[in-house]
């Protein structure tokens, strides 16, 4: 499934919905949406991941871009992260300021 | 001043296409697979080679996506480089086809139709998911601010782990069993334990098959649990990753790193650059062999392999390349992963030339000596190798190289176990091995008794022979000289005297080997008196035999609880560790006047740096108790007693500050095959409110 990224920010908040498959290929995409978040000095980025249907070491490594781009306060918030992939994230150690929920109500 | 917009580089464009990929000539520097912008740059060496190839693979499919020939203008010298684009780093797989001479004589083994694994592989892939291949690795891991501990030499108390086999068993309850993940769920454990320093049996990456024999009884294969037998030395092990399906077992054990480092816990690797897991003419062509095995192996004058390591072939690490090679290494090691310090396996072969001959100043452990990147990493030599070269005391050591004493392991068994005469040799162990390491200080040596290769300290106490059956080889294989005592029974038993004995044993070893000076290493497991039933070379062994049995840590929490006191203890009186030498005076049954002579079995030191600082440590290996009249402590100070392992626990190990004062100073008994422990406090000092007890027993 092709990879689709779509951001939208409101207010200090930075939402982006991921759809299909988060790899070396598609990765350069959601960094340049990061950078772009970080311009715009929000204080939180919000990965909406319950349409990914895959996600690679070079997704992982997206999101210690994101926390390296980002202000150290700011939150990063993984929606519907896959267990696999959620227990990968913690056991590499890349969990240390990245927050998981199932929701984003939760 | 405005930023200026940056030009994208003109080596990010490719300049031809081979094999459907668009390449152009790479950078011969750094070796290895690089990611550079667009794509990855290759370069590997070779001086005998006549022409080389890139094989590229998807992940885990057995047949090459292309085959990418190193045209003449991309080779300088004798490295051969290119640049490949459009590559997805995560899914591939690489290897080179080096065409050469085949021509055993003159050493030449080129095999074109093997695909080698490239020697500066940084990543290799899981070999129980599919083909072993060298892979790309990406360096983006976060390490804060984490950086080598660089605690002081001396201040080390060592514990060697094996990283799988610590949380293997299913009694370690980590949610990621025999993992470097599983290993950081027990950092509190080590903590508590209170070492500061973990030395790591081999991690990169090594065959675990290589092992042609099978369990006697049941058949199944034996494997290579220890990992001395290394394919990748660039590489950490990857199926001792959780993440290795995800590639990112670099990730895993960095995140390791930089946990045991927030603990204060240094890592130290053990690395094998004797030799390689490509045997000799009849083993495998994985890599060096391949690429060009004259450079990299030594050889006879016929071009035989030369066998210093006992494993079929010796890396021929004098070699100019060869060393470049291993300071390539451990430069990485210590620069990407932040590594602490290497303990080098039988190193007494890193001082040999290329002809097997020994140098008076080797190159290679000169250069490792001196290195800027290397200059604050711990280098650790086992200084003997397997033909007979035994340089324990005189290892090339540059004011630098710490060693495996040896000599500390054989005195402090045979004195343990009753043996007479060793009592002059113990005290010259127990203050650092001055005849060996004289105005080196105490960091020179590394004090062990008990290592992965022989007994467990539980076996020393409970077998006089080894039994390694399981091993495949009629109980041939392992060490026959084991110095060890079983306590009147051979192996396990119900008879609580015999248990007493062996309990008090073990407690003897470890307060000798926590109150010498040098650096002391700790077994994994001797903490809670771990078995191996008997098998003094338990390589080949991964199951229960070996891995850690967290069950043991319940059912001998006393000697666990003893050993946690003495490290603390040691921690807590700077004499034991930095010495001076000078600073330990000793004595006998009568102070001032110690026992030489054959017979004697008791020994006593008094470790005096003054006040703060003043240690009596008494040792009788006699199976009679002794009364030792006492030096005096120094002034303003009265005895205070911290351990006796004759004792009934809790009363054999007191908390270090707060020890309970010897009711008689003038003397002190010492119970039959036992150490008593006396530290000098004010009179009214941190034990002054305990109970009185005599001598720490009960009234």
């Amino acid at each position: 499934m092709a990879f689709k990224a779509k951001m939208r920010i409101e207010g200090s908040t930075a939402t982006v919905r991921l759809e299909g498959e988060l790899d070396g290929r598609s990765a350069p995409e959601l960094n340049e949406l990061v950078v772009r978040a970080a311009d715009q000095r929000v204080e939180r980025l919000v990965l909406l991941l319950e349409d990914l249907s895959y996600m690679s070491s070079a997704g992982i490594r997206s999101l210690v871009f994101a926390h390296q781009k980002m202000p150290e306060e700011t939150e990063i918030l993984l929606v519907g992260t896959r267990p696999d992939v959620a227990e990968t994230i913690r056991l590499t150690g890349f969990d240390r300021s990245i927050v998981m929920r199932e929701t984003l109500e939760a | 001043m405005t930023a200026r917009p940056t030009i994208e580089r003109i080596d990010a464009y490719p300049t031809r296409t081979i094999g459907g990929f668009s390449v152009r000539a790479g950078r011969p520097l750094p070796f290895g697979a690089t990611p550079v912008p667009g794509g990855v740059n290759f370069s590997v060496y070779s001086n005998n080679a006549t022409a080389m190839t890139l094989v590229l693979y998807r992940a885990g499919e057995s047949e090459p996506m292309a085959e990418l020939p190193f045209p003449d203008s991309y080779v300088i010298g004798g490295v051969y480089s290119m640049t490949v684009f459009d590559l997805d780093v995560e899914d591939i797989e690489y290897g080179y086809r080096a065409y050469g001479p085949f021509d055993p004589e003159r050493g030449h083994r080129f095999d074109p139709s093997v695909v080698l694994a490239d020697p500066y592989a940084r990543l290799m892939s899981d070999a129980s998911t599919g083909p072993r291949r060298s892979r790309v690795a990406l360096d983006d891991f976060d390490w804060e601010d984490d950086r080598p501990l660089r605690l002081p030499h001396e201040d080390l108390v060592i514990y060697e782990l094996h990283a799988r086999g610590f949380t293997k068993d299913p009694s370690s309850g980590v949610s990621a069993p025999g993992t470097y993940a599983g290993l950081i769920e027990k950092i509190p454990y080590l903590r508590e334990l209170g070492v500061n320093c973990v030395e790591l049996l081999p991690i990169f990456e090594f065959d675990e098959n290589d092992n042609p024999r099978s369990h006697p009884v049941t058949g199944e294969p034996l494997s290579n649990y220890w990992g001395y037998n290394t394919v990748a030395y660039f590489a950490p092990k990857a199926s001792y990753a959780s993440t290795g399906r995800y590639g990112m077992q670099a990730d895993e054990f960095k995140n390791l790193v930089k946990h045991l480092h927030k603990a204060g816990i240094e890592v130290i690797l053990d690395v094998v650059f004797n030799h390689t897991a490509e045997g000799n003419e009849h083993g495998p062509t994985i890599s060096f062999k391949g690429l060009d095995n004259a450079t990299y192996y030594m050889l006879t004058p016929d071009g035989h392999y030369y066998n210093f390591s006992g494993t079929g072939n010796t890396l021929n690490c004098n070699n100019p390349v060869v060393r470049g090679f291993v300071l390539d290494c451990l430069r990485y090691w210590a620069s990407e992963y932040h590594i602490d310090g290497f303990r080098f396996d039988l190193a007494a072969i890193l001082g040999r030339g290329p002809d097997g001959s020994l140098l008076w100043n080797p190159p290679l452990l000169e250069s490792l000596a001196y290195d800027p990147v290397l200059r604050d990493c711990k280098l650790i030599a086992e200084a003997w190798d397997a033909a007979g070269l035994y340089q324990v005391g005189s290892f090339p050591n540059y004011c630098r190289w710490s060693e495996w004493n040896g000599r500390y392991r054989d005195t402090v068994r045979r004195f343990v176990k009753g043996d007479t005469g060793v009592a002059g040799d113990l005290a010259t162990r127990m203050v650092g091995s001055p005849d060996l390491y004289a105005q080196r200080g105490t960091s020179a040596t590394i004090n062990f008794v008990l290592c992965h290769d022989g007994f467990t300290l539980n076996d020393l106490v409970s077998y006089n022979e080894k039994h390694n059956y399981a091993n495949g080889e009629d109980n041939r294989d392992g060490d026959n000289n084991n110095q060890s005592w079983n306590c009147g029974h051979e192996g396990p038993t119900d008879d609580p005297e015999v248990l007493a004995l062996r309990g008090r044993q073990m407690r003897n070893v470890l307060m000798i080997l926590l109150a010498s000076q040098g650096v002391p290493m700790i077994l994994a497991g001797d903490e809670v008196g771990r078995t191996q039933q008997g098998n003094n070379n338990a390589y080949c062994h991964d199951g229960p035999m070996t891995w850690f049995d967290w069950d043991l840590v319940g059912r001998n929490a006393d000697l666990l609880r003893f050993v946690r006191k003495a490290i603390r203890f040691r921690q807590a009186h700077p004499v034991l560790r930095r010495g001076p030498a000078s600073a330990v005076s000793w004595h006998g049954v009568r102070p001032w006047t110690a026992d030489w002579s054959e017979g004697c079995r008791v020994l006593a030191g008094m470790f005096d740096a003054g006040a703060d600082d003043c240690v009596y440590v008494a040792a009788n290996s006699h199976w009679e108790g002794h009364s030792l009249e006492l030096p005096a402590p120094p002034a303003g100070t009265v005895w205070h007693v911290f351990a006796d392992t004759a004792a009934p626990t809790p009363l054999d190990a007191h908390e270090p500050g707060a020890e309970p004062p010897l009711q008689d100073q003038s003397r002190v008994d010492v119970g039959p095959r036992s150490v008593v422990v006396l530290v000098a406090h004010g009179a009214a000092g941190a034990g002054g409110q305990a109970e009185q007890r005599d001598n720490g027993k009960e009234e």
